[in-house]
């Protein structure tokens, strides 16, 4: 069986309960079921995670970096979006 | 410390060796680089077992000898693994298929042994019952995938279940060191094992489009010391280093 005709796959591992889970890494298998023990034996073996997800990698779609100006400069200029631009009153009891 | 005790946790301690040693022989050399790193956690998990159970074995021996003693400076005579164990890695199929028949058999016993008077022994199952019982999954996994798979993979997959099938007897027959461990509360009847066992592999071949062999040959004499033509060069490989500069340490 050749690795270049099995579909890829995007793994997420969670390493701590109540965090999320992160990308760590892609790679190959035939089906879920591959995938998830591939992933278990690729990416945990060191203690890394408490809980898995693999997604196909074809069913992620991404923003283009040809997008990127339009996409995330426009939210440069835009302090007023952040609590941290507007003055909280004196006598405001929070 | 009884000397049937001994060779109990000895011959435990063979198996996840020789297997372990076997396995490891896939490292570098797996279809694909996902399958290598499953190969070689596979193999690190028994030579862990290995060292467990070899130093409880030196233990109970009382004679002084360590893990490593009792490693790499036994001679072939001296192993007691069952034959299953040592046979060559053959190709991918007959690795898993033979990965199985053994994953089955080591999650029954270390699910009875957690239960064994022996505490040890019971400290050393609690740990290999998990990771037999993952070994299980991904190895009936490969039998199915393969056993019900292409023309090519399903007869690779019978061929390997044939040649491996006569070498399963010897696991599951009891003599009299089986017989006074289970008198004490040690281990589990074998015969116990074997029922589980057997359900297990025939209900997974049948899903696996594979035909149970036929039980007309059988083949023994590893826990007797008495090996195959093949165990000598695994040891020679296994233990040179050990050989060539004694005391060698990490």
């Amino acid at each position: 069986m050749s690795a270049r005709r099995l579909p890829l796959w995007e793994v997420f591992i969670r390493s701590r309960r109540g965090l999320d889970h992160k990308h760590v890494g892609s790679l190959h298998a035939a089906d879920p079921e591959q995938a998830m023990q591939a992933a278990r034996d690729t990416y945990t073996r060191r203690q890394e995670g408490v809980s898995i997800w693999i997604v196909r990698a074809e069913d992620i779609h991404a923003s283009q970096s040809d997008d990127a100006q339009a996409f995330f400069d426009p939210a440069e200029d835009k302090v007023y979006r952040h609590p941290t631009f507007y003055d909280v009153p004196e006598d405001l009891k929070l | 410390m009884s000397n049937a005790h001994f060779s109990y946790v000895l011959r435990l301690g063979d198996n996840a060796l020789i297997i372990g040693q076997r396995l490891s022989e896939w490292c570098g050399h797996s279809p694909f680089l996902e399958e290598d790193i499953a190969m070689a956690n596979t193999a690190l998990d028994h030579v862990g077992r290995a060292r467990m159970l070899l130093t409880h074995a030196g233990d109970l021996e009382g004679a002084g000898r360590d893990e490593d003693q009792l490693a790499y400076l036994r001679d072939e005579r001296e192993f007691c693994n069952v034959l299953l164990c040592e046979l060559p890695i053959g190709d991918f199929a007959f690795t898993l298929m033979r990965q199985y028949l053994l994953d089955v058999y080591h999650l029954h016993l270390f699910e009875a042994l957690c239960r064994s008077q022996d505490e040890v022994l019971a400290g050393i199952a609690a740990k290999a019952v998990k990771e037999s019982s993952y070994h299980c999954r991904r190895s009936a996994e490969w039998v199915c995938r393969l056993g019900d798979g292409t023309d090519e993979s399903h007869r690779r997959m019978q061929s390997a279940l044939d040649e491996l099938w006569g070498y399963t007897d010897e696991i599951f027959a009891a003599d009299a060191v089986d017989e006074a461990m289970r008198a004490q509360g040690i281990a589990p009847p074998l015969a116990e094992l074997e029922r589980l066992w057997r359900a297990d592999v025939e209900a997974l071949l049948a899903r696996a489009t594979l035909s149970v062999p036929d039980d007309n040959w059988r083949a023994s004499g590893g826990r007797e010391g008495i090996h195959t033509e093949h165990m000598g060069v695994l040891l020679a490989e296994m233990q040179v280093l050990q050989r060539s500069h004694p005391g060698l340490a990490w």
